[in-house]
């Protein structure tokens, strides 16, 4: 069984500004737990296999695998090779939204205005897609590796026509979500508002990220088992590791 | 669900052809050309991509299409927008009322997730896709393409509705013989299609058929 986070497990903490971007690995049997930390923050994420990069987080094999338009715990990340990236363990937010994509630099100057560096310093507006490209630069990726995205914290749901509506306060300070990793995965962060967000402010909130070993899911765990579907991922994913 | 009926006729198309299930094409659709799937006999999973076909690296993006719209589902009048933020193909007519671009496209290892861990030897749209790549030189500077080039695409009468709480189905297709959806390219587009082998879910109604495509000149 997967251990829960304590101090005595505990790898690393840092906490990400509002805007900020960032990337990591995680390694196989450790797991991150993202806080919202004032309310009304939104992570856009992109996952790979570190050991493999054209290996990604794949939108549209992570929902109709488990019959779903959303996610959260109990719920997987899968890979296009039909393999498990990470796993909801925890979630205290309910919904998390993987179907409206991230906010470019068009989307946000046309919403609050263009402030850059010169004007602002580190105050000056970022947009998830060039965020992302930063920090896929450093792993000598770009634009070819940007696919549908999750973000964490937010609320997109349909009505019956299909019509697109973003939850205003979904996630309220000190919400979290706990995601295991189940392969060696390069993490790529963007703390960004979400690109339907309707405040006119650029107010992006910061998100702490807490890191553990919580070693690896055994036959009885939550996830494995939340749908028949996930049995095979699992197994899928485990042929890696033997 | 509008549908909008096209003026255009079939014996005036400057390109006509016959794409069986189970096999890609990749084609170039000039700014201003129209270009229709019809789906000849029903129901029948058109799985497809877009590119720039000037910088590939430029292609169809399916979450800044529906987020810009508002709407899951594409229809007449849906600017299908690329991951610059461009508009690559707008739907002038459609005969079948909506189309998915949340499902994917299916492959080898999504099936053995999704059915059974031997489904995984079947043909599969993915495989249709990278063949097509392999086989080709794409862009002015013939740039090879593979599957780093391959993104969430649009399925083309193909029916996933999504319900107010949430969840995703594969239903029995809304479309019939003799339904089609055409779009206009604003700029040069290089189109991938994989016309869809999957035979463990409904969107083809469980017998893969083949579809016709036609492009007209801008003057058409």
């Amino acid at each position: 069984m997967s251990e829960a986070f304590s101090k005595d497990n505990a790898i690393w903490e840092e906490s990400v500004p509002g805007g900020g971007h960032c990337s990591f690995v995680m390694k196989r049997g450790t797991a991150l737990r993202l806080t919202d930390v004032a309310g009304g923050a939104n992570l856009c994420a992109l996952f790979y296999n570190t050991d493999e990069k054209l290996e990604r987080y794949n939108m549209p094999d992570t929902l109709k695998a488990q019959h779903t338009a959303h996610l959260t715990q109990g719920f997987v990340l899968y890979s296009d090779m039909g393999r498990v990236l990470a796993s909801i363990v925890a979630d205290s937010v309910g919904w998390h939204d993987t179907i409206s994509g991230m906010s470019n630099a068009v989307s946000v100057e046309r919403k609050y205005g263009k402030v850059d560096y010169q004007q602002a310093r580190n105050a000056m507006h970022r947009n998830a897609r060039d965020s992302m490209l930063i920090e896929l630069g450093k792993w000598g990726m770009g634009k070819r590796d940007i696919v549908p995205n999750v973000n964490f914290f937010s609320k997109v749901a349909a009505d019956e026509a299909g019509g697109l509506h973003f939850q205003p306060g979904h996630s309220q300070a000190g919400d979290f979500v706990e995601l295991r990793f189940e392969m060696n995965v390069l993490v790529v962060l963007s703390a960004s508002q979400h690109p339907l967000d309707p405040n006119p402010d650029y107010v992006p909130k910061p998100v702490l990220l807490q890191a553990w070993r919580c070693g690896a899911p055994d036959a009885h765990d939550l996830c494995r088992n939340f749908r028949p579907e996930n049995v095979r991922g699992f197994h899928n994913t485990e042929l890696l590791f033997r | 669900m509008a549908i909008v009926e096209s003026k255009l006729k079939s014996e005036q198309a400057c390109y006509e052809h016959v794409l069986p299930a189970g096999e890609s094409w990749l084609h170039e659709v000039k700014r201003g050309q129209v270009f229709r799937i019809l789906d000849l006999e029903g129901n029948q999973a058109v799985d497809t991509l877009f590119y720039n076909a000037r910088d590939p690296q430029e292609r169809y993006s399916a979450v800044d299409t529906i987020r810009e719209q508002g709407n899951l589902y594409l229809a007449a009048g849906s600017r299908l927008l690329s991951s610059e933020g461009n508009v690559l193909m707008t739907i002038v007519a459609d005969t079948c009322g909506r189309h998915d671009t949340l499902g994917g496209a299916c492959a080898a290892e999504s099936n053995s997730v999704r059915y059974a861990i031997d489904k995984k030897y079947m043909h599969s749209c993915r495989d249709s896709f990278l063949y097509a790549l392999g086989h080709c030189g794409c862009g002015p500077e013939n740039i090879p393409m593979d599957k780093r080039d391959l993104t969430a695409n649009v399925n083309f009468f193909m029916n996933v509705p999504v319900t107010p709480a949430g969840e995703l189905t594969f239903a029995d297709g809304i479309s019939a013989p003799g339904k089609y959806v055409e779009m206009r390219a604003e700029m040069d587009v290089m189109v991938l299609i994989s016309n869809c082998p999957q035979l463990n879910n409904p969107c083809n109604a469980y017998n893969p058929t083949p579809v016709q495509l036609l492009i007209w000149d801008a003057a058409a």
